[in-house]
């Protein structure tokens, strides 16, 4: 388990690729530089198109939770 | 008692449920045991498929549009009229006009995708699309005086209506003006939000040695963060900055306000059930078309097969049987690779699309199709 505080929550669970990815950069376009946004999502391509997103974006993945049936990322926007 | 069908919006899906449950409940509607009501903002029905061929002077956007009244079966009540206010509760609509409210037994939701440029800063003065009527004609007019320069297509919303229609719109593009020459003095980008240059990976993986051959540049992982109309550049989320002398985009969309005010899902998007299409926060609701949030793509042919499928819940709800007709997430594209060649993807929740070599044939089987698009309207075809 992880302390991080989000600022905003996305659940995308149910939403297959490249929704949860999509989801997120929504919500990162409307947070402000520092905000935390912490995405849940239950497909596997998030576990790879997350990361690179985050990369490509200069955002940070503070972590990816594992959790029963879905992940949780946590990305902070620079 | 009378059993009250409502459908909201007379797109595909609204005018084809329509039309289906006229034929479908005939003997009930003839007896007056249901009634069927169809309410839309506008007069007319608008084919939206037409306008990617406006800017290349090949359609004209009335081409697109015809009477509801003249589409829709004469058993069904047709209201031109716009809904403010949905409530699921009491089970009634409100009318922006004021007026008694309109009780249901059924509601379906179909009300469509809206465009939203003003999300991306610049994006209405900078850009053109061909996602409206009014973007389809003014891109033409740049478009068909443009001999060089610098096009950049970039997709921003996503979902978005009819996911081929940007790959389509490069491939017409860059063939339009090879056939007259002028190729070499034209520069054509593609931007797309993710890693590849399409939602859907099978079809990312078709599409990108397509662009390669075609000398189509590619920016993925671009996502939209502003236009400066003045400087004639489109910077993204993730820092790169492009230059244009033409704009084109795919701009960010979302469903109608009420949807999310009456507490049926985010955006103006339905959360339903994918393989019943019912709403899931309320009952005796179903969505349908781009409404329904079922991550299959925002396509006519999804809309089409989807009117079928709550055509026959509904008529089974009000014959009182249990309702077994579900959504397989079918979907049918043609996607235009040319002026004069087309491919074509049909797919479902299970089985993913395998887009077909392009030929002539498939062009004209997709013109075709469009011309004979209103007998699908109407619940023909």
């Amino acid at each position: 388990m992880t302390d991080i505080e989000p600022d905003d929550t996305v659940d995308a669970r149910g939403a297959a690729c490249p929704g949860p990815l999509m989801d997120l950069i929504g919500a990162i376009r409307g947070a402000e530089p520092g905000d935390v946004v912490r995405l849940l999502s239950d497909s596997d391509g998030s576990l790879t198109d997350v990361p690179e997103w985050a990369e490509e974006a200069g955002n940070e993945l503070l972590a990816v939770e594992e959790l029963d049936d879905h992940n949780a990322f946590y990305v902070e926007k620079a | 008692m009378t059993e009250r069908i409502v459908v909201l919006g007379g797109g595909t899906g609204g005018s084809v449920l329509a039309n289906d449950l006229a034929d479908r409940l005939e003997p009930e509607l003839d007896a007056g045991d249901v009634e069927v009501t169809l309410i839309n903002d506008g007069p007319d029905h608008v084919y939206k498929p037409v306008w990617l061929y406006v800017p290349f002077g090949q359609r004209e956007p009335a081409d697109g549009r015809r009477a509801l009244d003249e589409l829709v079966d004469d058993a069904v009540d047709l209201r031109i009229d716009r809904v403010s206010e949905v409530d699921t509760d009491s089970q009634r609509l409100r009318f922006d006009g004021g007026g008694p409210p309109m009780e249901y037994d059924y509601l379906v939701l179909a009300t469509g995708s809206t465009l939203k440029p003003e999300q991306i800063p610049g994006l209405a003065e900078g850009g053109h699309d061909y996602y409206s009527e009014s973007g389809a004609t003014a891109l033409r007019e740049e478009l068909l005086e443009f001999t060089e320069g610098e096009i950049v297509l970039s997709v921003i919303g996503t979902p978005h209506m009819c996911p081929a229609a940007p790959l389509e719109f490069v491939f017409m593009v860059d063939d339009w003006f090879r056939e007259r020459g002028l190729r070499e003095d034209v520069e054509v980008t593609y931007t797309y939000p993710i890693q590849r240059v399409h939602g859907n990976p099978h079809i990312a993986e078709w599409a990108r040695p397509i662009m390669e051959e075609r000398d189509i540049n590619v920016e993925t992982f671009f996502n939209a963060e502003s236009v400066d109309p003045d400087a004639e550049t489109i910077t993204s989320m993730e820092g790169t900055e492009l230059d244009y002398d033409l704009l084109v985009s795919i701009p960010p969309h979302g469903g109608v306000d009420l949807i999310e005010e009456a507490g049926l899902g985010d955006d103006g998007w339905v959360d339903v059930d994918k393989h019943t299409l019912e709403a899931e926060a309320a009952e005796n609701v179903y969505a349908l078309g781009d409404t329904a949030d079922t991550g299959v793509p925002n396509a006519g042919s999804v809309a089409h097969y989807q009117a079928g499928v709550v055509g026959q819940r509904l008529a089974s709800d009000v014959r009182g049987r249990p309702a077994t007709a579900t959504y397989d997430g079918k979907t049918l594209c043609f996607i235009e690779t040319g002026m004069d060649s087309a491919s074509f993807v049909e797919f479902d929740y299970e089985n993913p699309p395998s887009p077909a070599p392009p030929s002539e044939k498939l062009h004209w089987s997709k013109l075709a199709y469009n011309e004979s698009y209103w007998l699908t309207a109407r619940g023909l075809l």
